[in-house]
């Protein structure tokens, strides 16, 4: 179970500081918007923190041709249902901050993004993907042994951005269930220009050895090793914004670094 | 819910092509993927089948129609969403109309993620059974 408290608190206090945009190509009007800065928390959404950033640029678009906002960095269209700290990891790692975002409202990259209809959409999304996450680590079994109002709780704490009231209930779906792991690591390894990779793999053997992040590493991405003996890596990997120690066991990972979507969202990253 | 769909697989690709592997051994009744995915092995559940493709069984829910043809072979890097939009088209939902689409009778897969990643995780006896309805089930 998730132990550490103070790291499940510093994770949770993650905040990226951001400088959205408007697209100069879309703007209408003969005045220019100023740029909009946000601190956004690591492990929210997109759609839960851009409200006000909508209602600014919406008054500078033409307003007989505009749809629905979206979001690019570097000709990169952002996922608004990836955790900001996920986008982060992926695309500015090593940028400058804050983090230069571009915002749109015409020409929706349909092939790349999800429509985003509203926040429940995004609750929506957030809860199936703890629902799976608890498919993999206890069967389903503890998110289904859960009324309503937890489910909604999770929901209103990461929306509202309330520590205790989120982990009042996650620390549930991070228990073990009696015994030394999950049955199945939920985890993603996201990287440039790929689908992410998920696959079945248990955090830990059946002797009870703990698996870590190299085992992983190595399991599911070989081709980022340098050679088959050493853990000399071809990229970097980024979990919440910082490099794990390839040591560190995987289920100490899942229960510590997940987001609160319980997914490990692994990032490779090329080095600069 | 409890039917195990037609006797033949058909391509989802190639015009509903009939393919040729043997399904039989696939269709014995199987039990409900239940709500986990299979117990043994760090290994991929994912018996590569030699077409390459995924074999998924589509089962309707509530009130959406069913399809005569419930086992189509897909190509793992189609998206969940082209199966939405395959089954909507399918069973003649309007525009406006949603089909949903869920894992272990629990959750919806995202419609960005490809089916092959959904099937090796959540696979089971060499095919990835999907709910569909047209109103949120398993909400």
């Amino acid at each position: 179970m998730a132990e550490d408290r103070e790291i499940l608190r510093e994770i949770w206090d993650g905040r990226v500081p951001i400088c959205f945009s408007l697209a100069s190509d879309e703007i209408f009007t003969l005045e220019h918007p100023d740029p909009f800065f946000l601190l956004v928390p690591r492990q929210s959404y997109f759609p839960l923190a851009t409200d006000r950033v909508q209602r600014t640029f919406l008054k500078h678009v033409d307003p007989d041709n505009h749809g629905e906002m979206w979001l690019e960095y570097e000709s990169q269209p952002l996922k608004w249902h990836y955790p900001v700290g996920l986008l982060f990891d992926m695309y500015n790692t090593k940028g400058p901050l804050p983090w230069n975002i571009t915002v749109h409202f015409q020409n929706f990259p349909e092939d790349e993004l999800l429509h985003c209809p509203s926040r429940d959409a995004v609750e929506a999304h957030f809860m199936a993907t703890v629902k799976e996450a608890d498919s993999l680590k206890h069967r389903a079994q503890v998110i289904n042994s859960m009324q309503k109002k937890d489910h909604k709780q999770l929901w209103t704490g990461l929306q509202n951005d309330k520590f205790d009231q989120f982990w009042t209930i996650n620390r549930k779906l991070m228990e073990r269930l009696g015994e030394e792991g999950f049955k199945y690591l939920p985890f993603r390894i996201h990287q440039p220009e790929k689908p992410f990779i998920q696959k079945l793999f248990k955090p830990v053997s059946d002797e009870g050895r703990l698996f870590t992040l190299a085992d992983l590493l190595r399991e599911t991405v070989p081709h980022i090793f340098a050679d088959d003996t050493s853990d000399v890596l071809r990229c970097e990997v980024y979990i919440q914004g910082v490099n794990p120690p390839l040591e560190t066991p995987v289920q100490w990972l899942s229960e510590h670094f997940s987001y609160p979507d319980n997914f490990l969202h692994i990032a490779l990253v090329n080095p600069s | 819910m409890s039917d195990e769909g037609g006797s033949e697989s058909a391509d989802l690709q190639g015009g509903y092509a009939v393919t040729l592997e043997d399904q039989s051994t696939q269709l014995s009744p199987v039990s409900e993927p239940a709500n986990s995915p299979p117990s043994s092995g760090t290994a991929s559940p994912a018996i590569k089948l030699k077409s390459g493709k995924v074999d998924v069984l589509l089962k309707a829910t509530g009130d959406a129609p069913i399809m005569k043809k419930k086992k189509w072979a897909v190509d793992p890097s189609k998206k969940i969403g082209w199966i939405i939009e395959f089954i909507k088209k399918y069973i003649k939902a309007e525009p406006s109309e949603s089909v949903f689409l869920y894992v272990n009778q629990s959750f919806a897969p995202a419609p960005d993620v490809e089916v092959g990643t959904v099937y090796d995780c959540f696979g089971s006896d060499g095919k990835l059974v999907l709910h569909y309805c047209r109103t949120q089930a398993w909400g």
